[in-house]
């Protein structure tokens, strides 16, 4: 009855038994923390402005993100994924989504930051719809957990506007 | 002797009774694993409601051997979910992140593309020839929970058959 192989069965179902508890705690665990995350974001400049060779507009510009993730970090969070978008409406589409810059956190201490870049994604529109467009910037952030539920939020932005005129 | 005689032993005091109660509960493990599946199937909407990750390409956030857990709700696609999709004419399924959508007015039909977190371009390269935009009907499911290394079972059993036989 009581032979090697039971006494290794028994060890290794309560093991993972205690495991996965674990896990179900530490998941359930983030739900105490309610962050308050804070963030801007600034078009610093537009680079050029173009109609495609294929008819579609396509914008560069120049972003300022600055952005106090550290609310976001628990015990269980293992990475934040950031990015900023940029949101509209055209006579065709009902939304048009369109990431222009992203980053991964793996740390509280790097939660908080500031930084200057071009859109690292082309930001090109089904159409010929982008002038005079005016915009939401929104800040999106993933948060993926050491084990558990992944969670997600962000902070829209209003009054963002294109030039009239390519350039 | 050791336990290997011990085991022998066993073996040989076996009766009928206890060969047909050990059936029973294999059996017992196999159906509830299978009720266990369906239901999620139910729940999920999802054709797959638990998938194994393969690659690397979304590192570090996703780590080869990991399992994710889907859901296939009617909500519409928004950049930055993470989505397993299916491409014509390859068989196994992706697991990447919203990058771009647009979403049409009138059908409700959207155009997504995506990316691996740790790819260096988006993944136009992986779509079918000629392919621009991800429709609906190509995504199976939107990652939604994550447990870490337990896929490794499922990626041992497959890439070392011989594991496989030893266990059954």
């Amino acid at each position: 009855m009581h032979s090697f192989g039971y006494r290794a069965n028994a060890l290794l179902t309560f093991s993972v038994t205690i495991l996965a508890l674990m896990c179900a705690i530490a998941s359930l665990s983030d739900n105490l923390n309610s962050p308050s995350p804070t963030a801007q974001l600034q078009v610093l400049n537009i680079n050029w402005f173009q109609k495609k060779s294929d008819g579609d507009d396509e914008v560069s510009m120049s972003l300022n993100v600055s952005a106090n993730l550290e609310s976001l970090f628990t015990w269980n969070t293992k990475q934040v994924f950031v990015f900023v978008a940029a949101e509209y409406d055209t006579p065709k589409n009902s939304l048009n989504q369109v990431s222009l810059w992203d980053g991964i956190i793996l740390s509280k201490e790097q939660a908080k930051f500031s930084i200057h870049t071009t859109n690292k994604y082309r930001f090109i529109d089904e159409g010929s719809n982008l002038r005079g467009k005016e915009f939401n910037l929104t800040m999106h952030w993933h948060v993926m957990p050491k084990t558990g539920k992944m969670s997600a939020n962000k902070l829209v932005m209003t009054g963002y506007r294109l030039p009239v005129a390519y350039r | 002797m050791g336990w290997i005689g011990e085991q022998v032993d066993s073996l040989k005091s076996m009766q009928i009774r206890q060969v047909l109660t050990q059936a029973v509960s294999l059996g017992m493990i196999v159906t509830s694993a299978l009720i266990i599946w369906k239901g999620l199937m139910c729940l999920t909407g999802s054709e797959s409601p638990v998938v194994v990750v393969l690659s690397g390409s979304m590192e570090p956030g996703f780590k080869r051997g990991d399992i994710l857990f889907l859901h296939m709700s009617k909500d519409p696609i928004r950049t930055g979910e993470i989505v397993v999709f299916n491409v014509d004419g390859r068989e196994i399924p992706i697991v990447h992140r919203v990058i771009k959508v647009h979403e049409r007015k009138d059908t409700g039909e959207v155009d997504v593309l995506t990316k691996g977190d740790n790819n260096f371009g988006d993944d136009r390269l992986l779509y079918a020839h000629g392919q621009l935009w991800l429709q609906r009907h190509h995504i199976m499911g939107r990652a939604v929970g994550f447990l870490p290394y337990v896929g490794w079972v499922t990626i041992i059993m497959t890439e070392k058959p011989i594991i496989k036989v030893c266990f059954i």
